[in-house]
């Protein structure tokens, strides 16, 4: 299952897309991303290694998820024709698995016994945590004290599994500090450690590596589409936190120049520093967290704070590969607010029986938004990156703060 | 007398130039302006001065936490091109060389940083989180402009890309002296002493050393065998203790480390 992604139009050999990515780290950090960099190059050249990969998507994680006709949704909003990607029914109930498998093979090929990894909302902790139980590998996941706190189940899971959770009290105590103190721990300890980083994003190679492994998403959901109607659909939408659910659904239809991508940003509660985590709405690019990318600062080129609803979507950055996509206008980037959002979690849970993640809740707002203007012969996927179990305290806790 | 230049000097008179670092605007621009002052009275042959950045990878807690009260007093990059103004105007001679990420001097763009800050006084910077394989504009910006480029090395660092380093900066090279961030540490790396004898036979820039230096013993155990030794995050827990004796806290140690 070699990924037909655009892999051979970027990144480039120094892991630019356009303008974007590149690998920006302290002296002690090249090493081990060269390793790295040699270790994926060497594997994703191998077909017994995508084999590999591939079994264990379907053994383990219950590959291929569903692309399922959303019929009372679509029904309900009185336009486009949608489709789900139900990457809620992977194991461990996001998207997030895909990467943590891939990764999990790399540094198994590589030799590394440890594996550290951040975590914002807790399901990349979780996924990684699963993968590295499954493998019998030692797990360390690092989470900002913030996080910890408004995500306790997941904490509880990653234990649950085997792994140490260590809280970061530092900065602003939520995903970046997570980033920031996971590269610390890599620093001091690359001889037996992989960094297991969750998203499309970071220093060269993590955006493409991550993206070629969530990849997957957007190959089937080509399959899948082109079997059920025989056309490829008229538009995709996806939420975009650092970008992996996105690019790994989007990865797949770059080339269809007629689809229409659209990752959707949390627009939190205002568009105001802060009160957001929409970087094309309000940031600009910058070099942050080993990536040339947009992301949100002030004048001074110092990080802003963030804010959403969703753990999952609130970061500073914007993985590199949508950065360029914004640019080049192949992919549109837009924000819906927490109250849309959360709407829209309701809205799923009622018309079609789903709860999804908070996360997710922001691609199923924008649909909502764009669906009833589209047409009934506009053909549509949303990529259903996650379940919601995991934010059903948060649901209630807002609920209640609304009467 | 600019950075390449005190640490040829300090080679040639067989000893090391002793370079502290501090966050520039902790606890606050006033008492950092003081803090420095003292320093050179107390010895400093060069300046390492910090520019505080929001998530800094590349630091342990005790250069975290400096930079977090650096940023909440309202440090910015124009001050601290500021401090360093004033410093001069009130004859702190010493050569003094910027440390900082890479963001705020994008975001002020490579240039104009270059030109303020050579302008401001400063003779150099180290900008951790460019490497020289990404840092071509701004080397040539350098450079053109005069300013001194400093790149850093570690344990890790392949021959080839050692040559890169070598071939990019202009004021010195700094070796890390170990794979992790920094903060003080008890003891040295082994064979610490043997690794700086061979790079500064391989560089054709004089060599500093830094991260985890912070007693005298270590000091000693250096001295003589490399051009500069970097003590921070000893001298910036100092100012964490105790913000308003800082200054003197600060000469006194340095006194101690120098021995």
């Amino acid at each position: 299952m070699k990924s037909k992604t655009n892999a051979k139009t970027w990144p480039d050999a120094k892991g630019y897309f356009g303008d974007y990515g590149g690998r920006y780290v302290p002296d002690t950090l090249m090493a081990p991303l060269i390793e790295l960099e040699k270790a994926f190059e060497e594997l994703s050249g191998k077909e017994a290694f995508w084999e590999e990969f591939a079994t264990v998507l379907k053994t383990f994680v219950g590959r291929e998820t569903p692309l399922q006709y959303a019929r009372r949704l679509s029904e309900h909003l009185k336009g486009a024709k949608i489709y789900l990607k139900r990457e809620d029914l992977a194991h461990t109930g996001a998207h997030k698995i895909n990467n943590a498998i891939g990764q999990i093979l790399v540094a198994k090929h590589m030799g590394k016994t440890r594996i550290i990894a951040e975590t914002g909302a807790g399901q990349h902790g979780v996924a990684t945590a699963t993968a590295a139980a499954q493998y019998g590998l030692k797990c360390v996941v690092y989470m900002g004290a913030d996080d910890m706190a408004r995500q306790e189940m997941n904490v509880f899971r990653m234990r649950l599994l085997g792994a140490e959770v260590v809280a970061v009290n530092s900065g602003s105590r939520t995903l970046k500090d997570a980033v920031s103190e996971a590269m610390r721990d890599w620093v001091a300890n690359i001889a037996d450690t992989h960094y297991l980083l969750g998203s499309a994003l970071g220093p060269h190679p993590y955006p493409r590596m991550v993206r070629d492994f969530q990849s997957v998403i957007g190959i089937e959901a080509r399959e899948q589409i082109l079997a059920a109607e025989k056309r490829l659909p008229d538009s995709i939408i996806a939420c975009v936190g650092g970008g992996s659910n996105a690019i790994g659904i989007f990865s797949a239809f770059v080339g269809d120049e007629k689809t229409v991508l659209i990752g959707v940003e949390a627009g939190g509660t205002a568009i105001k520093p802060g009160q957001h985590a929409a970087r094309f709405s309000g940031g600009t690019p910058g070099i942050f967290q080993g990536m040339k990318t947009y992301f949100l600062q002030n004048a001074d080129g110092q990080a802003e704070n963030t804010h959403s609803i969703s753990a999952g979507l609130d970061y500073t950055a914007v993985g590199p590969e949508h950065s360029l996509l914004h640019d080049i206008k192949r992919a549109k980037y837009m924000s819906v607010s927490d109250d849309e959002a959360a709407a829209a979690f309701h809205l799923l849970a009622r018309t079609e029986g789903i709860i999804p993640a908070l996360e997710s809740s922001h691609a199923i707002a924008m649909a909502c938004k764009i669906a009833p203007k589209a047409g009934s012969t506009h053909l549509m996927i949303i990529n259903l990156s996650g379940r919601g179990d995991k934010d059903i305290g948060i649901i209630q806790k807002y609920d209640g703060g609304k009467k | 007398m600019n950075l390449r230049q005190a640490l040829q000097r300090a080679r040639e008179e067989k000893r090391s130039a002793f370079i502290p670092f501090v966050i520039a605007g902790d606890p606050n621009m006033a008492t950092s302006e003081e803090i420095i002052a003292r320093l050179e009275r107390a010895g400093a042959d060069l300046l390492e001065l910090g520019v505080p950045f929001s998530d800094p990878v590349a630091d342990g807690v005790t250069v975290q936490r400096a930079a977090e009260r650096s940023l909440s007093a309202g440090t910015t990059l124009k001050g601290v091109l500021d401090l360093v103004k004033r410093l001069r105007a009130r004859s702190v001679t010493m050569p003094i060389c910027l440390f900082s990420y890479v963001n705020p001097v994008f975001k002020m763009g490579y240039e104009n940083f270059i030109k303020a800050a050579k302008a401001a006084g400063a003779n150099g910077a180290l900008l951790v989180d460019l490497p020289p394989e990404a840092a071509e504009t701004y080397c040539s910006l350098a450079r053109k402009n005069d300013f001194e480029t400093v790149f850093l090395t570690s344990p890790t660092t392949s021959e080839q890309r050692l040559r890169l380093i070598d071939a990019c900066s202009t004021g010195f090279v700094y070796y890390v002296s170990r794979e992790g961030v920094t903060g003080a540490q008890e003891t040295l790396p082994q064979q610490l002493s043997d690794k700086l004898a061979a790079l500064r036979q391989n560089l054709s820039n004089p060599l500093a050393v830094g991260f985890g230096i912070s007693t005298p013993e270590h000091v000693k155990q250096l001295s003589g065998r490399v051009d500069g030794i970097v003590v921070g995050s000893a001298l910036v827990k100092l100012i964490e203790e105790n913000p308003a004796n800082a200054p003197n806290a600060i000469a006194e140690k340095v006194r101690v480390l120098k021995g």
